[in-house]
């Protein structure tokens, strides 16, 4: 086999693990748009405050120390204790749970009824909210997610993939990120659990009938914020999710609440109200912007990782503006 | 004041039982405009209650004021002797109040069976997490569910399009699997608003038919609203008149047939108050 055909390969391969952490955060956003009708803004932030929360509790730190010792005049950060990532990860999902009440309980329950942009307005101001309360809470310097995932290139593939080059000197097997493996195993079981959620239980079912209409859901017994809660501790869930991975990968910082950016172009190939959309969406985008670097990038100058996605959305939206899966809206006159 | 206890005997031989539903003074307003002003009445167990009137008289507020979608002013609302506080909808239809609406309001995007089984919402018990893992009682459960569900389905005739996504149905279907979605929740009290409104004469027999069987078969208390005379009357065991959100006139078709209050109100007669 030719080598750049098998670099080609390594590179779709990569492609797909990388489109895979994007359609995790896009999956965020679909579960809240296709519940409530809102595109949650504050999706990316609420990753990045998953994350903090989670690195904050492993390490055993004081929540709003630095407040506490300005009002006090303490000198306290850390408990002394540390916390083991499976606990600390469910402690984490309780916050989350916590905030999903919270949202729900003072934004969202005030606001039913109200035009989609006030919506979205709404969760752009819950996301700074939601940022500068986790810079208060956890501190702004960049830490480590070490929850124990595994990092670096796998040398069992490579082993077990370098007689694909036929002797070729040059090729010694594919390189694929562990961490990237584990990120998609997840993503996998988290997507399939979601799709036998919503299909196969009564919540699941009821989450659907409020999507799709409001006053009918309420006629068949179906309270409106507890789903509302429900469908934002999901989302939640799948932050956390997200948080996890990209935090493994890039660590701990402000820049990962960007990442909700990166779900954007995702959504308008995969369609804002399909979940298998989001998978397939991500994974086009992953490979897109890794196969167009590699055979066009040298030719343009290089890094169209960062504009290929947007380029690729903006022509979608011109063919296809409700996305490969997504509902086509017909007005009748 | 009949007794909770006591029911009558209608014309046709089924016996009608105690109160189910009472309202007692009822009355509505949105800004200054009394929507319902001052209605007492009730609904008795296994009967067919119409409520009937001209155009903006209050019917479906009345209807919404039944399931907890509007709030009363003034007034109590008594379910099963007991008074109701104030609920919120879901609550209100958790409590076995089922209903549907004038203008439909079915899930669009879900199919003709899943749309029913939301209906058996409020028969499944089982927590969130045996659900999720689809374990035991969960699983007997949602059978028991389908079952009735099914027996729903066949009942309204609507076997050939259970896997049909609701959003490619005509209209006259709708209205029936609406139909279906509230009865599927083996309600204690059906509540149907303009079950046949923009319906054909055929369309229309077919529902009047289910409307009947229903009672007849499953013994359903059915409160509906209807704009045509003719139809409730063939219908209904007892019937309320509103006009302009004032009751005047409450009692088997015969009587408000031939009330002079009733008659003035749908030939029209000017108002001399």
């Amino acid at each position: 086999m030719p080598t750049d055909l098998l670099y080609g390969a390594e590179v779709v391969l990569n492609g797909l693990m990388a489109g895979v952490l994007y359609a995790l955060v896009a999956l965020g956003f679909v579960l809240i748009y296709k519940a409530s009708g809102i595109f949650n803004y504050a999706q990316g932030v609420m990753a990045l405050f998953a994350a903090l929360t989670l690195v904050g509790i492993m390490e055993g730190q004081v929540p709003f120390s630095h407040l506490i010792n300005a009002a006090f005049g303490t000198d306290i950060h850390h408990f002394g204790w540390h916390v083991p990532a499976f606990a600390a990860i469910l402690l984490t999902l309780a916050v989350m749970v916590g905030f999903a009440y919270l949202v729900q309980r003072f934004v969202f329950r005030h606001l039913v009824g109200q035009e989609p942009i006030i919506l979205f307005m709404a969760t752009i101001g819950l996301a700074y909210f939601l940022e500068g309360v986790g810079d208060l809470m956890w501190g702004s310097e960049i830490k480590k997610m070490a929850v124990g995932l595994p990092q670096g290139g796998s040398l069992w593939v490579e082993e077990n993939t370098q007689w694909l080059g036929f002797g070729n000197e040059d090729f010694y097997g594919f390189f694929i990120d562990k961490l990237d493996m584990v990120a998609t195993v997840i993503a996998v079981v988290l997507v399939l659990a979601l799709v036998a959620f919503s299909q196969y239980t009564k919540q699941g079912r009821a989450m659907r009938a409020v999507a799709d209409d409001h006053q009918a859901a309420l006629s068949v017994g179906v309270s409106l914020n507890f789903i509302w809660i429900l469908v934002w501790s999901l989302a939640g869930f799948v932050a956390l999710v997200a948080g996890i991975m990209w935090g493994a990968k890039s660590g701990v910082q402000f820049s990962l609440s960007l990442i909700a950016l990166k779900a954007l172009p995702v959504l308008m190939l995969g369609g804002f109200t399909s979940i298998p959309g989001a998978i397939v969406g991500g994974l086009i985008i992953g490979v897109g912007e890794k196969l167009f670097e590699f055979s066009f990038g040298p030719m343009l100058g290089g890094a169209t990782e960062n504009w290929f996605a947007y380029v690729l959305a903006l022509v979608f939206l011109v063919f296809r503006p409700q996305g490969l899966f997504g509902e086509k809206i017909i007005e009748r006159v | 004041m009949l007794d909770q206890a006591d029911g009558y005997m209608t014309a046709d031989g089924r016996q009608i039982g105690p109160v189910v539903m009472e309202m007692k003074n009822i009355t509505l307003r949105f800004g200054g405009v009394e929507a319902i002003k001052n209605i007492s009445f009730d609904i008795r167990e296994g009967e067919v209650r119409a409520i009937i009137g001209p155009n903006g008289a209050g019917k479906s507020s009345m209807l919404n004021v039944i399931s907890g979608f509007y709030v009363p002013q003034d007034g109590q609302v008594l379910y099963k002797g007991v008074q109701r506080p104030q609920m919120r909808p879901y609550q209100v239809a958790q409590q076995g109040i089922a209903r549907t609406f004038q203008n439909i309001a079915l899930f669009e995007g879900m199919s003709v069976l899943d749309n029913v089984m939301t209906g058996r919402l409020t028969h499944m018990k089982t927590g969130m997490f045996s659900q999720a893992l689809w374990k035991g009682r969960a699983e007997k459960e949602e059978t028991a569910n389908r079952e009735v569900a099914e027996r729903i389905i066949d009942f309204l005739e609507i076997q050939a399009i259970r896997k049909t996504p609701v959003a490619r149905l005509p209209y006259g279907l709708k209205k029936r699997v609406e139909l279906a979605r509230a009865l599927a929740a083996e309600p204690s009290l059906l509540l149907l608003d303009e079950p046949m409104a923009g319906m054909n004469v055929e369309e229309k027999e077919d529902m009047s038919r289910f409307i009947l069987s229903m009672n007849d078969e499953f013994g359903t208390t059915i409160a509906l609203i209807e704009h045509d005379m003719g139809v409730v009357m063939d219908l209904s065991d007892r019937v309320v008149v509103m006009d302009y959100g004032k009751k005047i006139g409450d009692g088997t078709p015969d009587e408000v047939r031939n009330n002079q209050a009733v008659i003035d109100a749908y030939l029209g007669v000017a108002h001399d108050e």
